[in-house]
């Protein structure tokens, strides 16, 4: 049995948001305690007094580039990253080498995970073999593997007709299609957001609507089919707007965003900064407001950082031969802290938006909340730390971030899966073996 | 004033009195180039590379003639001849030729920021001869010289641009030569190649070659880039001519004292008329003379020359 005590206990699923005593116990919440905290209590204690006590956080968009890529990142060092960011739980892309399109490889990550990993891994497989956008994974055999959902992120599905299949195939199973929406055509050859600052650097622009026509057709296809969408790093305002809309036509797509897209725009590649770099690209000011308040009125359903780590040559060259993607791990939480300094966003609502909101898209049972029986995924949030994302906090392999040097604030004190300490940044709570 | 730069990467930040000093060099340096002897010791024992990722004769030649004319040593060096179509990196390439030893690099690459990038991982000197779409320093200085030496002043002039300005790091270069001097600036082109948003650099942007040429002291002529024809910015190079073109017509809407110039090289009879490229107006070949002058002051000056050359 674990009692974390004192903590102010934000669960938006239970609705619950006050000072409160989780016990843990084999794996599970045992019970939400309110009032004095229980006395002579057997078992460890972790004080959490001046702390939130939140639902593990679910971070559904990274890469941990294993298998392939290990020299970038492996799935030990990326649940390392993820839990020292308070991320109980992780969803990996499926961009791996060997693509992640077989029940081997689901299988492969699924084990590793389970025998290395500092946090859960779900898998997202392969919506096409290859990512070749030609022929169908077998989305069934996938699914008993162990894959939560279907993405060819990094590309679009980029046929019409394959997507609707798929779609439409799929409906009868709840799976959920995650869309890298881009149109590569009108995308073609670009590096940067095509507004003043491309324009000014001479950089090859990609125009909002690469990503919104994407959506667009996402969405009357999801609409067509009945399908499950889920719209990913959406970034330009009208991308935001037309989640809204299909929210309102009652379709089942939800959509994400990551930290950068409300915190950073394109005037972050002044000087050509390849650590800005990425796919969609940091848009304007307009976009970046459109983005929050999409997050503010509930239409984006999940903050997901698109963790993508690249050793540093990659990105130590000319910025149009870079590689595109950031981590993003550590820093996804303080930066979505830093919403609540608007004051139009609640600590529930951050709560939702890094937990419940990611759980409920992936269908993730026993995640994303702390009611009776739940997981005892836990992250306990100092949200008054303040701290420096210097190179040496980096737990990753790799350390291609545009936050490097930033002062932030907010910070897990304490990450717990399925009831074991896997992070602890405080005395009293050391990590379990 | 005193020289403090250690590169010249592009113009933005090139205050007025820097560039007027880069010009009084220049003037001396042309000065020298007038004599029977163009040569003179000032670079002795320097050693100059020219690193081009990118194909480019005259740039390339006229920086190798600016360098031995100051009696630098100038080594070529071109990518289809190295090893970076072996797949070395920019970076490795250039920490190669700079572990010889040069004191400036001059780099052409199609990456726009790639001669910053450069700066800052190498010791040498580092002169930007066009990086992508992004500047091309040199060439905003001797379109400056080039104008001042006919028209004497830039303050109040209309200096029309036409042509592929998105593409055009000579664009990006005049903005700040030309427009930091007092220039009043019209680019024009087809709506596909003149972005919306240079509008905010304080220029006028149209589409109407016309209202562009009007009243114009200076008309810059960009080269249309035949092998971009196949991502279709515009119709046809026929349309493109009738609608973008210099033809004596237009022309004839210009100040009676106007003056066409041309980056080079010009394709006759598209955005140039064969008759306007050879006219007496035309400054195309004195803008080469003046990049050699500019060239040589960049060099002298990056290589120590503290103050205006004798």
């Amino acid at each position: 049995m674990l009692l974390i005590r004192g903590g102010r206990l934000i669960d938006p699923v239970s609705r619950r948001d006050e000072i409160g005593h989780l016990v843990l116990e084999d794996g599970k919440v045992r019970e939400v305690l309110t009032g004095d905290a229980p006395g002579g209590f057997q078992g460890k204690v972790i004080p959490a007094e001046g702390k939130w006590v939140v639902p593990g956080l679910i971070d559904m968009h990274v890469h941990l580039r294993d298998p392939g890529f290990e020299w970038k990142e492996d799935i030990l060092t990326g649940t390392r990253a993820a839990a020292a960011g308070g991320f109980t739980s992780v969803a990996c892309m499926a961009n791996t080498h060997p693509v992640n399109d077989s029940p081997e490889v689901t299988r492969y990550i699924v084990e590793k995970a389970r025998r290395e990993g500092n946090a859960n891994v779900f898998p997202v497989a392969a919506v096409t073999l290859g990512l070749e956008g030609k022929e169908m994974a077998d989305f069934s055999e996938l699914a008993e593997a162990g894959a939560v959902a279907f993405s060819d992120d990094g590309k679009p599905v980029e046929n019409p007709l394959l997507l609707r299949r798929a779609m439409e195939y799929m409906r009868p199973f709840g799976y959920r299609i995650l869309s890298h929406a881009e149109d590569p055509v009108l995308a073609g050859g670009g590096a940067a957001h095509e507004g003043w600052t491309a324009r000014k650097l001479g950089i090859p622009g990609i125009p909002s609507a690469a990503e919104e026509v994407a959506i667009a057709r996402d969405i009357l296809i999801a609409r067509q089919t009945g399908g499950k969408l889920h719209i990913q790093h959406i970034s330009t305002r009208m991308g935001v707007d037309l989640l809204r809309m299909a929210r309102r036509a009652g379709l089942d797509v939800t959509g994400e965003t990551a930290p950068q897209y409300f915190t950073l725009t394109d005037a972050a590649l002044e000087g050509y900064d390849t650590n800005a770099k990425m796919n969609p690209p940091l848009r304007g000011e307009d976009d970046r407001m459109a983005v929050l308040a999409g997050i503010q009125d509930g239409t984006i359903d999940a903050i997901a950082c698109d963790h993508a780590p690249h050793e540093a040559y990659v990105k130590r060259c000319e910025f149009a031969a870079a590689a595109n993607g950031i981590i993003g791990l550590q820093t996804s939480l303080p930066l979505s802290l830093a919403l609540l300094a608007g004051g139009n966003i609640s600590p529930s609502r951050i709560v939702e938006l890094l937990s419940a909101g990611p759980a409920r898209i992936l269908g993730l049972r026993g995640k994303g909340t702390l009611a009776a029986g739940a997981d005892a995924d836990v992250t306990v949030i100092d949200p008054d730390a303040e701290w420096e994302f210097l190179p040496a906090e980096v737990v990753s392999k790799s350390g291609n971030s545009p936050f490097l040097g930033w002062k932030l604030r907010g910070r897990a004190s304490a990450v717990l899966c399925g009831g074991r300490v896997r992070h602890s940044a405080m005395a009293g709570a050391a990590a379990d073996a | 004033m005193e020289w403090r730069r250690r590169h010249v990467l592009g113009l933005s930040d090139f205050h007025p009195e820097e560039m007027e000093f880069v010009i009084d060099t220049a003037r001396s340096m042309e000065e020298v180039v007038s004599r029977d002897i163009k040569k003179v010791p000032a670079l002795r024992g320097k050693t100059v590379v020219n690193l081009f990722f990118e194909a480019s004769t005259r740039t390339r030649t006229s920086f190798e003639m600016a360098g031995k004319r100051l009696s630098a040593d100038v080594v070529n060096f071109s990518a289809a001849s190295s090893s970076v179509t072996k797949g070395e990196t920019l970076l490795d390439t250039a920490r190669n030729i700079e572990a010889m030893k040069p004191n400036i690099l001059v780099v052409r690459h199609s990456a726009s920021g790639a001669a910053l990038f450069l700066s800052r991982h190498v010791s040498c000197s580092i002169i930007n001869a066009g990086d992508g779409s992004n500047e091309h320093p040199s060439q905003g200085l001797l379109d400056l010289y080039t104008i001042l030496k006919v028209k004497g002043k830039i303050a109040g002039l209309k200096v029309a641009i036409v042509g592929d300005i998105l593409h055009s790091r000579v664009v990006r270069s005049d903005l700040h030569s030309l427009g930091r001097m007092g220039a009043k600036l019209w680019l024009c082109g087809p709506a596909t190649l003149v972005p919306r948003e240079m509008e905010r650099t304080g220029a006028v942007v149209t589409s109407d070659i016309r209202e562009a040429v009007r009243g114009a002291d200076v008309i810059i002529m960009l080269r249309i880039q035949l092998e971009r024809q196949k991502t279709s910015y515009f119709p046809s190079l026929r349309e493109y001519s009738r609608k973008f073109g210099l033809n004596r017509e237009v022309f004839s809407l210009a100040k009676e004292d106007a003056v066409i110039m041309h980056p080079g090289p010009i394709n006759r009879g598209v955005e140039l008329s064969d008759e306007l490229a050879d006219c007496d107006r035309s400054l195309v070949l004195r803008q080469v003379e003046s990049g050699v002058a500019v060239r040589m002051a960049l060099l002298y000056l990056l290589a120590g020359g503290s103050h205006a050359a004798h």
